[in-house]
């Protein structure tokens, strides 16, 4: 082995690194804030939706789940334009991701919905709230405060998953360290400081998501 | 017209009838305790009155506002007569107060502050008003029962309906529930309980209805329910009771 390492050079490139994170972040909030929104409401439909909705949810979320996020990506990117939705290469990659967390957070959300005891419906239809109101009101902190830890798994999956955006050009951290490999030729140092700097996003993120449970959701509210 | 009127109400669950054509009027400020053995459809009548479960023939009726699927009117009916659960069913993500403060805001649109005042003043009257700030779950069960006939009390109903409220309870517990039901009754309001706490019902209640398979077979003021039972049925069960 005569590969001498040297991780001294990296430092010019912490530009083109700092914008790919920056990237990176900007989608994994986007995803996760719009994903998770898109989540609750199919949830909705899907546990305690109108009938005519239920099939609708349902295909859209088992088309999602049972196909590639790379394809995904590719089909809003390179496929949408053909019906005249042409988006940018940033836009594509939030649209897919939010796309993908909606149906994977859907299912985990419905498992809350669906382990609420059914006296919490009753207690709030008997104070004259709505169905809706009783949902959202009621049901739904509880319910997340159930799955919150598998939630947040599946936010970090996403934001992990996302390097496949640097595949339509988006200009990730996967991306910058592709571009940095291809100039440099030095795949150890580059990928080896890509992968740590995935890793302190994903251990910072995991934390973020249970300081923001800590403070949605009071002691033990799930029982 | 009394307040609440229910006639010739029927109820099947598939094949099964629980309720075989029930009819009982409530005088404003009466207090109906609601007796029989288990299955004999008492907790579903009570469930029929503000519309949990839906009834197939006949009908009922209280203050005026008919019970009919749809939501509107359910609302209007549910905003009539409270209901006290076995189970409490408080909210467990939000503290006593918060409880009592929810329905107010998000059905009646009572202001913040106007709802807080109120649910204080509930929470007192039931005796719990140092625990506005208590989440269900650092509560007793006697506790968490008085949170809900608190939080039933904030809508402002006319009558109140309790099924089983004591039958969650340990034996040291009910006695605190019962008297906040008490003093309900003694202040007029009009409830209907169903209950195992036949002292109580003694004590308490204007009149007791005698529910066998999903029929009113008995019904009378306490004293002669349960000094002079006409039935082999009432006999029973008072006999298995006592």
């Amino acid at each position: 082995m005569n590969y001498a390492f040297d991780f001294g050079w990296l430092a010019d490139y912490w530009p083109v690194l700092l914008k790919g994170i920056g990237i990176t972040v900007e989608l994994t909030l986007v995803g996760g804030v719009l994903g998770v929104s898109l989540g609750i409401a199919c949830a909705w439909a899907r546990a305690l939706g109108p009938a005519w909705l239920k099939p609708v949810v349902a295909a859209y979320v088992e088309m999602i789940r049972n196909t590639p996020f790379l394809i995904q990506l590719f089909f809003v990117f390179f496929g949408l334009p053909a019906l005249g939705l042409r988006m940018g290469e940033l836009q594509a990659a939030n649209l897919a991701m939010v796309i993908n967390l909606g149906a994977y957070g859907c299912e985990i959300i419905r498992a809350g919905i669906q382990a609420t005891p059914k006296g919490q419906f009753e207690a709030g239809a008997s104070l004259g709230m709505s169905r809706i109101q009783t949902f959202w009101y009621v049901v739904l902190i509880p319910a997340l405060q159930r799955i919150w830890p598998a939630l947040s798994s599946q936010i970090v999956i996403v934001m992990l998953g996302s390097a496949a955006v640097s595949q339509i050009a988006a200009e990730d951290l996967t991306f910058a360290a592709n571009f940095i490999q291809s100039r440099t030729f030095r795949a150890f140092e580059t990928y080896f400081a890509a992968t740590l700097i995935y890793l302190a996003l994903a251990i910072v993120l995991r934390q973020l998501l249970r300081g923001l449970g800590w403070t949605i959701f009071p002691k033990r509210a799930a029982r | 017209m009394s307040l609440i009127e229910i006639t010739e109400v029927k109820k099947r669950f598939g094949d099964n009838e629980v309720l075989k054509g029930i009819n009982i009027d409530v005088e404003p400020g009466e207090v109906i305790a609601i007796i029989g053995k288990s299955g004999s459809g008492k907790s579903t009548l009570l469930r029929c009155i503000n519309g949990l479960e839906t009834i197939d023939e006949g009908s009922i009726s209280v203050a005026g506002a008919q019970l009919l699927p749809d939501e509107l009117h359910l609302k209007a009916l549910r905003l009539k007569v409270g209901m006290i659960f076995q189970g409490f069913n408080l909210f467990p993500h939000l503290t006593a107060g918060r409880n009592v403060m929810l329905s107010q805001m998000v059905v009646r649109k009572t202001p913040k502050a106007e709802a807080e005042a109120m649910a204080k003043k509930m929470l007192e009257r039931v005796g719990l008003g140092h625990k506005f700030d208590a989440y269900p779950d650092q509560l007793s069960g006697g506790q968490q029962q008085r949170v809900a006939i608190a939080r039933a009390l904030a809508m402002q109903p006319i009558a109140l309906l309790c099924d089983e409220i004591t039958s969650a309870l340990d034996p040291e517990l009910v006695n605190e529930v019962l008297a906040v039901v008490k003093e309900l009754a003694s202040e007029g309001m009009t409830l209907l309980m169903v209950t195992h706490e036949m002292r109580f019902a003694r004590d308490v209640c204007s009149r007791v209805v005698f529910m066998h398979q999903g029929r009113v077979h008995e019904i009378g003021p306490p004293g002669e329910v349960f000094a002079n039972p006409k039935t082999a049925e009432l006999k029973q069960f008072l006999g298995v009771v006592h």
